[in-house]
C-alpha cells in the first residue's frame, strides 16, 4: 500500500554547491566545444575553461572552510568542512593535472594521448592520424566530468547520490586510462581491467546499499544512523551491507585486498592521468568512506574499526613489501600508493576529529607530491616514449641533477623524512591514532614506513650513486605547464613540511562532518 | 632584542652551504666553506663567553612557535653539555673541511656538493645539540641522515652504496621507533596542554610502565646512533667506505648526537626507567667495550681498526652515562669531546697515510717511520690518545668514567678496565705493522706530511694535550649540567666504601 506523504518543496542551496556546478558546467560545455569549435582552437578553449572553472571552485571551496555546515537538496548533499576541504584539494589536483595534459614538447608526435582511442594499435589509421598531428581533446571534458563527480562524491549524503557520483567519476577514468599514445596495448588492458573490476566494485556498493536500505529503511545517512540506533540485537543484513559498501569504496582507494587493479592501471594509463587518478580519486574515496562510516554507520563503530584496523595493517605491510620487488617506476609508485592508502586508513581508525583533520592534511600532502612525481616521470624518456624501467633511471642525477633532486624530494616526502610534507602528514595521522589507543597499529605503520623507505631510497641510490647506463633514458625539456606543475608541487611539498601550521589549522577547522 | 647567537650557529652553516653550492669555481667553494665554518667557530666562542657557570641548566634560550597546532617550537638552549659538544663540532668542522681538500677531486662528483653537504650536516648536528624541543631534536636527528647518506654514498670507496644503504636503514629504523616514542610521550599530557618542549615533557608525571616503553623507543634510536653492541654493525662499514675525513666527522662528531641524547633527553625525561634499566644498559656497554676491542685486534684494515675502537670507546661513554654517578656522567660527557678529538685525529692521520699508499691493508705497510717520521709521530700521538695515555684528554675522561662507575658497579668497572689493555694492543699493533720494521720497496719513498696537512690536524693535537693538562675548561660547565640532570633523575652518589681519614666532615 502506498502512503502519500505531504509534499514539501526540497531546499536547493545553489550557493553551497558552486564548486560542483562550475566544474560540471566546464565539462558539459566542453562536450559542445569538442563538437563545434575548430580543431586548432579546441585545446586552448578546453584548458581555459578548465582553469577558470577550477579556480572558481577552489576559491569558493577555500572561502567556505569554517562556514556553518548545511545539508541541501533534500539531504542528498552535505556541504561541511571535509566536503569543501576535499573539493579544494580535488580542484588543485585537477588544475595541476590539466596543465600536465597540455605538454606537447616532450613526445615528438605530440601530447601523451592517442589521436583516436578507437583505432587499432599499430594500424594504418593510427599512423595517418599521428602524421596529421590530430590532437585528442576529449580528455579535457572527460577529466572535468571525473573531477565534478569527485566533488559530488565527497558531498554525497545518501547512498544513491553517492552511487551516481561514483559512476560519474569512474566512467571517464576508465576511458582516460586507455588513451595512452605509447604502449597502447598496455593502456587498453589498463582501461579494460579498471572498467571490469570497477564495475564489479560498483555492483558491490549498490548491493550493499540495498541491504542497508532493507535493514534501516532509508538511503539517507542521517536516517540510516537513526535506524541503526533504534535497532535491537545484531542485524546480519546491516553488517553484510556495511561490508559490501566498504568493498566498493576500499576498491577506489586501493586498499588490500582490493588493490589488484592498481599497479596495472597506474602503469598502463597515460602518466598525466595516473597522477590525476592517484591524487584526486584517493582523496574523493577516502572522504566518502569516512562520511559513510562516521555519519551513516556511526552506530557500528566497534564493528567497522576492527575491519579497518585489519585492512589498514595488511595494506601498509603488503603495499610496502610488494613495492620492494618492482622494477618499473610507475608500478613502484602504484604500490607506494597502496601503502599510503594503508597509512590513511590508520587515520580513519581513530574515528575522531583529530583523525579527520590529520587525514585531510595527509591527502593534500600526498596528492601534491603524487602529481609532482608523475609529472617528473613524464620527462624521463627514450625512443619508445617514457622510460619507466628503473634501469633507465640509473645515473640520472649526473645527467639531470635538478630533475633527479626534485624527484628525490618527492620520494623523501613519500618516505616521511622530516622537513617534507609527508613527515608532517604521518606525524599527525599517527599521533591521532596513538591518541585513540591504537599504538599497535602505529607501530605497524612505522615498521611499514621503514620498509617503504628502503625502496624509495633505492631509487635515489640508482639516480645518484649508480653510473649512467648505456642507452639509458634522456630527460626532455618540458614546456611551461609541466615545469610550473613540478615547481609548484615541489615548493608546496617543502612548504607543507616546514610551515604546515596554517594548513593544519584549516584542516582542523574542516574536520567535522555534518550529521 | 639580543642577537640570537644559538640560531645563528645553525643558520650560518646553512647559508654557508648555499653560497658554497652557488659559487663558480671549486676552489672558491672550498674556501667559502672553510670561511663559513670559521664564522661558526667565532660564534661558538661568543656563545661560550656569554655562558655563565652556575647559572640555569639551559642558557641563552630562544623560543619561537613553529607549528602551533601541535606545539612544536624552534626552541634552543645552551647547557654545559651542549656547549662542550658544539665547541667540538665548531673545531672539528674546519679541520675536516681542510682535510677533505683533495678527496673529491677526480671522483667525477661535484666538489661543491661535497663541501656544502658537510656544512648542512654541521648545521643539523649543532641544531640537535642545542634543541630543547623534543620534536625539533627528532627532526634534526632524522634529517641529518640525508646529507651523511649522500656523503658516504657519493664520495666513498668501492662498496659505498652498500655502506650508505646500511647506514641509512639502521638509523632510519631507529628514528622511526623513536618517533613512536616521541608521539607517545607527547600524548602523556592532557589534550589542550600538549607541547614538545623539553621543559613541559620533563615536568610530566609518567607511570613507570609507560616510561619503560618510551625509554626503550628513545634508547633504540640512540644505541644505533652511538652505536652500542649489538646495534653497531653499520658503523664499521660506513666508516670504512666513507672518505677518511667523513669517517672522522661521522664517528668523531655526528654520532655524539646519540650519546648526547642519552644524557640530555633520556635521563631527564625518563628518570624512573633510567634507574631501572641502567644495569641492562651498563651490561651492553661493557660488552661493547670488550667486543669492540677484541674485534679491532683481529682487523687487517686500518680504518676498520679505528671503527671498532670507536665502538669500544662509545661503550665507555654509555657506561659512564648510565653509571649515574656525577663523576662517571661528567667523565662520559668529557669523553665525548676527547674521543671526538682523538678518533678524528686517528682517522685523518690514517687517511693521510692511506692516500700515500692507496691501500687500507696493514700488510701493505711497514717501516714508514724512516721515510715519513712526522706522519709516524702524529699517528703515534693520535694512537696514544686512543689508548688513554696519561697527560692526554682521553686519559682524564676514561679515568673519571671508570672510577665513577666503580663506586656503583664494581664488576662492570673492573671488566671495562680491560678495555684499556685491549686498546693498547690494537693501537700498538697498528703502529708497529705500519711504522716500524724494515721498509718495503713500495713504502721506502713515501713522502712525509706536508705543511698543509700538519696545519690542518694540529688543532686537534693541541686540544688533546691542552685538555689533558687543563681539563677543567670543559669539566666545569659539563659538571654543572650533569649535576642538575642527575638531580632530576633522583640519584645521589654512593657513599665511598672507605672514608678518607681526616676528610671533610
Amino acid at each position: 500500500m502506498i502512503v502519500l506523504q505531504e509534499f514539501t518543496q526540497p531546499e536547493f542551496d545553489l550557493g553551497a554547491i558552486v564548486p560542483i556546478i562550475a566544474t560540471f558546467a566546464a565539462a558539459v560545455i566542453g562536450v559542445g566545444v569538442d563538437a563545434f569549435a575548430p580543431a586548432r582552437r579546441r585545446a586552448i578553449v578546453h584548458v581555459s575553461m578548465a582553469v577558470v572553472a577550477l579556480t572558481v571552485s577552489l576559491a569558493w571551496a577555500i572561502a567556505a572552510v569554517g562556514d556553518a555546515p548545511v545539508t541541501t537538496f533534500n539531504g542528498a548533499l552535505a556541504i561541511d568542512g571535509p566536503t569543501v576541504f576535499a573539493q579544494a584539494a580535488i580542484a588543485i589536483f585537477t588544475l595541476l593535472s590539466v596543465l600536465v595534459y597540455t605538454e606537447r614538447s616532450l613526445d615528438p608526435a605530440g601530447d601523451a594521448f592517442t589521436p583516436a582511442g578507437a583505432s587499432m594499435p599499430g594500424s594504418e589509421v593510427e599512423r595517418v592520424l599521428t602524421l596529421q598531428r590530430v590532437r585528442q581533446t576529449e580528455v579535457y571534458p572527460l577529466t572535468m566530468f571525473a573531477a565534478a563527480g569527485m566533488m559530488m562524491f565527497v558531498a554525497s549524503n545518501d547512498l544513491l547520490t553517492m552511487f551516481v557520483a561514483l559512476e560519474v567519476l569512474s566512467l571517464p577514468l576508465y576511458l582516460l586510462s586507455s588513451l595512452s599514445r605509447r604502449k597502447r596495448l598496455l593502456s587498453h588492458e589498463a582501461g579494460l581491467k579498471y572498467f571490469l573490476l570497477g564495475a564489479f566494485a560498483s555492483a558491490f556498493f549498490l548491493y550493499g546499499s540495498s541491504l542497508v536500505y532493507g535493514a534501516t529503511g532509508s538511503l539517507n545517512f542521517t536516517e540510516i544512523d537513526a535506524g541503526i540506533s533504534s535497532r535491537v540485537g545484531v542485524d546480519s543484513l546491516l553488517l553484510v551491507g556495511t561490508g559490501m559498501i566498504a568493498v566498493g569504496l576500499l576498491f577506489k582507494i586501493s586498499a588490500v585486498p582490493f588493490q589488484f587493479w592498481t599497479p596495472d592501471v597506474y602503469q598502463g594509463a597515460p602518466t598525466p592521468v595516473t597522477g590525476f587518478m592517484a591524487a584526486a580519486t584517493k582523496t574523493a574515496a577516502v572522504i566518502a568512506l569516512m562520511r559513510v562510516f562516521y555519519v551513516a554507520l556511526g552506530g557500528l563503530v566497534e564493528d567497522w574499526t576492527v575491519l579497518l584496523w585489519v585492512i589498514a595493517a595488511v595494506t601498509m605491510v603488503l603495499g610496502s613489501v610488494l613495492a620492494l620487488t618492482q622494477t618499473d617506476v610507475k608500478r613502484m609508485l602504484a604500490y607506494s600508493s597502496i601503502a599510503h592508502a594503508g597509512f590513511l586508513l590508520v587515520g580513519l581508525v581513530s574515528a575522531d576529529e583529530a583523525g579527520t583533520a590529520a587525514v585531510l592534511f595527509y591527502l593534500l600532502a600526498y596528492g601534491l607530491a603524487t602529481v609532482g612525481a608523475f609529472a617528473c616521470v613524464t620527462l624521463v624518456r627514450d625512443a619508445a616514449g617514457e622510460a619507466t624501467h628503473l634501469s633507465a633511471w640509473a645515473g640520472l642525477g649526473r645527467r639531470s641533477p635538478v630533475l633527479a633532486s626534485v624527484f628525490a624530494l618527492f620520494l623523501l616526502s613519500f618516505a616521511g623524512i622530516p622537513l617534507t610534507s609527508g613527515f608532517v602528514g604521518k606525524l599527525v595521522v599517527f599521533s591521532a591514532a596513538f591518541d585513540s589507543g591504537e599504538w599497535v597499529l602505529v607501530l605497524i605503520a612505522l615498521l611499514s614506513s621503514a620498509i617503504a623507505a628502503f625502496f624509495y631510497v633505492r631509487v635515489i641510490v640508482l639516480m645518484f650513486f649508480a653510473d649512467p647506463a648505456e642507452g639509458g633514458a634522456t630527460v626532455g625539456v618540458p614546456s611551461a605547464g609541466t615545469t610550473a606543475v613540478i615547481t609548484a608541487t615541489a615548493l608546496l611539498t617543502v612548504l607543507l613540511g616546514v610551515v604546515p601550521g596554517p594548513v593544519l589549522e584549516l584542516a582542523s577547522m574542516a574536520a567535522e562532518f555534518v550529521r | 632584542m639580543t642577537f640570537p647567537v644559538l640560531t645563528a650557529l645553525v643558520v650560518v652553516p646553512i647559508l654557508g652551504a648555499l653560497i658554497t653550492a652557488l659559487v663558480p669555481s671549486d676552489r672558491t667553494a672550498k674556501l667559502t666553506a672553510i670561511a663559513a665554518s670559521l664564522v661558526t667557530l667565532a660564534l661558538t666562542v661568543v656563545a661560550a663567553l656569554q655562558f655563565e657557570l652556575g647559572g640555569p641548566l639551559y642558557q641563552l634560550t630562544e623560543q619561537v612557535s613553529w607549528i602551533a597546532p601541535f606545539g612544536l617550537y624552534w626552541s634552543l638552549g645552551l647547557s654545559g653539555i651542549s656547549l662542550a659538544l658544539i665547541a667540538l663540532t665548531a673545531v672539528a668542522t674546519p679541520v675536516v673541511l681542510g682535510a677533505m681538500w683533495n678527496e673529491a677531486d677526480g671522483s667525477g662528483r661535484s666538489v661543491k656538493a661535497f663541501y656544502a653537504l658537510v656544512l648542512v650536516l654541521q648545521a643539523m648536528t649543532v641544531g640537535a645539540f642545542l634543541s630543547t624541543d623534543v620534536l625539533l631534536f627528532y627532526i634534526l636527528f632524522e634529517a641529518m641522515l640525508i646529507p651523511m647518506y649522500f656523503l658516504i654514498g657519493l664520495y666513498g670507496g668501492d662498496k659505498r652504496q652498500y655502506a650508505a644503504m646500511k647506514f641509512l636503514l639502521y638509523n632510519l629504523f631507529g628514528g622511526l621507533v623513536m618517533l613512536a616514542a616521541v608521539i607517545g610521550l607527547y600524548l602523556q599530557a592532557p589534550a589542550g596542554q600538549r607541547s614538545f618542549l623539553l621543559a613541559d615533557l620533563v615536568a610530566l608525571d609518567i607511570d613507570s610502565t609507560t616510561q619503560g616503553w618510551l625509554f626503550l623507543g628513545f634508547m633504540i634510536a640512540f644505541a644505533i646512533k652511538a652505536p652500542l653492541w649489538p646495534l653497531h654493525t653499520w658503523l664499521p662499514d660506513a666508516a670504512t667506505e666513507a672518505t677518511p675525513s667523513q669517517a672522522a666527522y661521522l664517528s668523531g662528531v655526528v654520532d655524539k648526537v646519540g650519546t648526547f641524547g642519552m644524557v640530555a633527553l633520556v635521563l631527564p625525561l625518563f628518570p624512573d626507567a633510567s634507574r631501572t634499566f641502567a644495569p641492562v644498559v651498563v651490561t651492553l656497554a661493557v660488552i661493547s667495550i670488550i667486543y669492540g676491542g677484541l674485534v679491532a685486534i683481529g682487523q687487517t684494515d686500518v680504518k676498520r681498526i679505528i671503527a671498532f675502537s670507536s665502538i669500544s670507546h662509545f661503550g665507555v661513554i654509555v657506561l659512564g652515562i648510565f653509571a649515574l654517578t656525577s663523576q662517571a656522567t661528567t667523565g662520559a660527557t668529557f669523553y665525548m669531546v676527547s674521543h671526538g678529538l682523538s678518533t678524528g685525529a686517528l682517522f685523518l692521520v690514517a687517511g693521510f697515510m692511506i692516500a700515500r699508499r692507496g691501500s687500507r691493508q696493514l700488510a701493505d705497510y711497514g717501516g714508514l717511520q724512516k721515510p715519513a717520521p712526522i706522519l709516524a709521530g702524529f699517528l703515534l700521538v693520535a694512537g696514544l690518545s686512543g689508548l688513554a695515555m696519561p697527560g692526554l684528554a682521553t686519559f682524564v675522561s676514561e679515568f673519571m668514567v671508570l672510577v665513577g662507575t666503580f663506586s656503583r658497579y664494581q664488576v662492570a668497572a673492573a671488566i671495562a678496565t680491560f678495555g684499556i689493555v685491549l686498546s693498547a694492543l690494537y693501537i700498538l699493533i697498528m703502529y708497529q705493522r705500519t711504522m716500524t720494521g724494515p721498509t718495503t720497496p713500495e713504502t721506502e719513498n713515501t713522502p712525509d706530511l706536508r705543511g698543509r696537512e700538519v696545519v690542518i690536524v694540529a688543532p686537534l693535537f693541541v686540544l688533546m694535550i691542552a685538555l689533558g693538562v687543563a681539563p677543567s675548561v670543559v669539566l666545569d660547565p659539563v659538571d654543572d649540567a650533569t649535576q642538575q640532570t642527575l638531580d632530576e633523575v633522583g640519584v645521589t652518589d654512593p657513599e665511598p666504601v672507605f672514608a678518607v681519614e681526616g676528610g671533610e666532615e
